[in-house]
């Protein structure tokens, strides 16, 4: 096992890298892929390292590329396609909805797509309009497809190899603002015996999260990785689900910062926001835990809700609209399962119920830290 | 229905009127635009050039978020332009802010937008240019609506919709092609080749003999034109404006140019491309061409110059000046009456900022 300090991008290029190495039906293709190596260089250097036919330059057109993928996946291979930016797979909607998200149920499990849709995504980095959508709730809403947003260079190499590994489709979403953030990774060693299924045990550790030792099993992470049939036929579907290792980080949350009084519930960009308002609120004399949900589905009921019992309180942390989102299932189904539990109803700080606004309004709209421990002033301590 | 598609074919090679060493063409068989006409074209050229470099030394200045230059590409978009009559539309993209400029757009309204204030800085219905579109291709099928209902309101209006070579590969720019064709709309597609699509080449973009084939299944007829040669653009851009007017609907022109700079100044090209492929195209530069040609006395020239500078010193000053961001701004426009939670959500912004306010 290699450690490396990587930043997000690099982290997510190693995975892409050492599934491709691992897995000769990987395929990696989308806009500007190839020689540029992405807009944000998350595929640089793979059609250098693995040729054209491994990593390649596509049409400008992302229904295109995920229908294209769908067909690959049908036959074969494992497709990682990019959508450039989170507004620009809109016009991909039609095939991700109908199609990647629909495949299994409707061949009635015949045929799976083990594809993944990587999306940088949100906001945070003062981009121009169609460059920071939140688009996680469209994904989340519909049947049929995973979705993760790592916060962190670790589970992005982590969730991505997973991801790789799924049977079923992934949107992968890839916070923009934290492309750059550095941290030290723990690599999964690459099997050199290629493509035996017993060389390509994998096991990927996490980041710690936190040092008492919560119930999070995420923390320590057992990967197999789906084989090809040495015919290179699509096995994919039946065959790979069995062998995959039920405790992944695909489906689990974790604690990244342990607190007693409250619990902000967050993913993807902004865990950091809720990791930095955590640590404003501890200096204010309050203890605020802080869970990261890493996979938004599957929803990990039992961690979210073992921490939410556990304070009492919870906010949940969002840079998407609130309205009809994410945060508003969160809020909905740890009500549901916590009630008893609850010292007052749980807040949520989204961003606002607007298209989200050009850069020199974004501070205005996103979630920040003082909007956060307002929310959480709100959670009704007089009685404490 | 007939069969023969001859005449939806582009010519073989594209319509070039003057050559690269300021000579009319021979033989060119091509209406040649009046002196006049290519005047106005060298002053605008002139202007859009300053006003291209303008923004590219503003982003340096970090005045403006980005800024997509179509230095290299200014005959296209001046053209463009100048073909159109006062009631006619133009739908542009990301990188025509001198297309829009050249309809009557303020610059600095024309760049507001990568000033990260506001998403369209100027209001369309003023100088008849759409906000320009970022998703690629999804301009197309309105340029198409608009055209379609002036017919129906029997209105003359012509619509010139403006897209690039990676933008032909979308589903949009397709529908909008037979949408056009079968509704007979008054509309001018004009595809920028410019090459590239970020680092993409044409050639990868497409295995068509030229973009200009696109039109042929859909029934639209094609031409290719040195996009680089504002004469042939303005001939070949106005017939096809005057034919679309006189009801022979849409039209597909394919202007052969290059991005002589970056995507953007995010962008590194040189991962891409070789300086040399660049540098084979400065011979070729639009305004350069047509300063040839004309050699007009120094007294003209200079006045163009300066008529250039004005404009670029009004676009530093408008860019230069900061934005106070208005935080009812943010909830305004989103509906025509905000809905309650809106004006909850304004109700809470206004607090926050009261309470900050407060503290400073
Ligand atoms: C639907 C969509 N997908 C991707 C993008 C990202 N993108 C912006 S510009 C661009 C290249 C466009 O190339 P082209 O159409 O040739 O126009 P040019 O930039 O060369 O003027 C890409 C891929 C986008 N804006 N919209
Ligand atoms: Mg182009």
């Amino acid at each position: 096992m290699t450690h490396e300090k990587l930043t997000m991008a690099q982290a997510l290029n190693r995975a892409l890298r050492d599934a491709m190495a691992e897995d000769d039906t990987v395929v990696v293709f989308g806009e500007d892929v190839g020689a540029l190596g992405g807009v944000f260089r998350v595929t640089d250097g793979l059609t250098a390292e693995f040729g054209e036919d491994r990593c390649f330059d596509t049409p400008l057109a992302e229904s295109g590329i995920v229908g294209v993928a769908v067909g690959m996946a049908m036959n074969g291979m494992r497709p990682v396609v990019e959508m450039q930016f989170d507004a620009f797979a809109y016009p991909a909607f039609e095939q991700i909805v109908s199609h990647v998200a629909k495949m299994r149920n409707r061949t009635r499990g015949r045929v799976a797509l083990p594809m993944v849709i990587r999306i940088p995504y949100a906001g945070g980095i003062g981009g121009v309009e169609h460059h920071c959508d939140s688009s996680e709730s469209y994904y989340a809403h519909t049947p049929g497809l995973h979705v993760v947003a790592p916060s962190t260079p670790g589970d992005a190499y982590t969730l991505l190899r997973e991801s790789i590994a799924s049977p079923d489709p992934v949107v992968f979403l890839e916070p923009k603002k934290l492309y750059w953030a550095k941290e030290e990774v723990q690599l999964t060693p690459v099997s050199s015996s290629g493509r035996a299924m017993e060389g390509r045990e994998t096991e990927a550790r996490l980041t710690p999260a936190s040092s008492s030792g919560r119930a999070v099993e995420g923390h320590e992470t057992e990967a197999h990785l789906t084989p090809a049939s040495s015919s290179g036929r699509a096995v994919a579907g039946h065959e790979a689900e069995a062998r995959l290792t039920p405790v992944s980080s695909i489906g689990r949350a974790v604690v990244r910062r342990e607190g007693t009084d409250a619990t902000l519930i967050a993913y993807g960009p902004s865990v950091p926001v809720a990791l930095e308002a955590a640590e404003v609120a501890d200096r204010e004399g309050r203890s605020l835990q802080v869970v990261d949900l890493r996979s938004i589905v599957p929803f990990d009921d039992e961690t979210v809700c073992a921490a939410v019992r556990s304070t009492g309180r919870a906010v949940v942390v969002a840079e998407a609209s609130g309205f009809a989102s994410v945060s508003s299932e969160i809020v909905a189904r740890v009500t549901e399962r916590c009630f008893h539990s609850l010292a007052a109803p749980i807040r949520r700080v989204s961003g606002f119920d607007i298209p989200y606004p050009p850069p020199k309004y974004e501070h205005l709209h996103l979630p920040g830290v003082d909007r956060i421990l307002d929310a959480v002033d709100d959670l009704q301590w007089e009685e404490s | 229905m007939t069969g023969d598609a001859h005449h939806l074919l582009p010519s073989a090679t594209p319509v070039t009127l003057i050559g690269i060493d300021g000579h009319p063409v021979a033989d060119s068989g091509r209406t040649f635009p009046s002196d006049a006409d290519l005047r106005r074209a060298l002053a605008s050229l002139i202007t859009a050039r300053r006003l291209n470099d303008q923004a590219y030394a503003l982003v340096r200045q970090g005045r403006l978020a980005v800024y997509p230059s179509s230095h290299g590409q200014e005959a296209c978009q001046v053209a463009a332009a100048q073909v159109l009559d006062d009631g006619d539309w133009l739908f542009p993209t990301y990188r025509d802010t001198v297309a829009a400029v050249g309809r009557g757009v303020d610059p600095v309204e024309a760049l507001t937008l990568l000033k990260g204030d506001w998403h369209c800085g100027w209001d369309p219905y003023e100088h008849r240019v759409a906000p320009h579109a970022t998703p690629l291709a999804t301009q197309l099928p309105h340029a198409v609506g608009v055209a379609h209902a002036a017919r129906l309101r029997g209105e003359p209006t012509v619509v010139m919709a403006l897209c690039g070579d990676g933008g032909t590969s979308e589903g949009d720019f397709h529908e909008a092609l037979n949408f056009a064709a079968v509704l007979r709309a008054p509309v001018v597609f004009l595809i920028q080749n410019n090459e590239y699509a970020i680092s993409v080449p044409l050639a990868r973009q497409t295995a068509a003999p030229s973009l200009a084939y696109k039109g042929i299944g859909y029934g639209i007829p094609g031409e290719r034109v040195d996009g680089n040669d504002v004469a042939a653009l303005l001939t070949v851009l106005g017939e096809a404006v005057a034919r679309a007017r006189d009801g022979e609907g849409p039209q597909l022109v394919e202007a052969h140019t290059y991005r002589m700079q970056a995507h953007t100044n995010a962008d590194d090209a040189t991962r891409y491309r070789t300086d040399a492929e660049v540098e084979a195209w400065v011979e070729r530069d639009p305004i350069t061409r047509l300063t040839r040609h004309l050699d007009l006395p120094a007294a003209e020239m200079a006045a163009m110059a300066d008529e250039a500078e004005q404009v670029a010193a009004h676009l530093r000053d408008g860019l230069n000046r900061d934005i106070e961001p208005d935080p009812a701004r943010l909830f305004a426009d989103v509906y025509a009456t905000p809905t309650p939670q809106l004006r909850e959500q304004q109700a809470q912004l206004a607090d926050e900022l009261a309470r900050e306010g407060a503290l400073g």
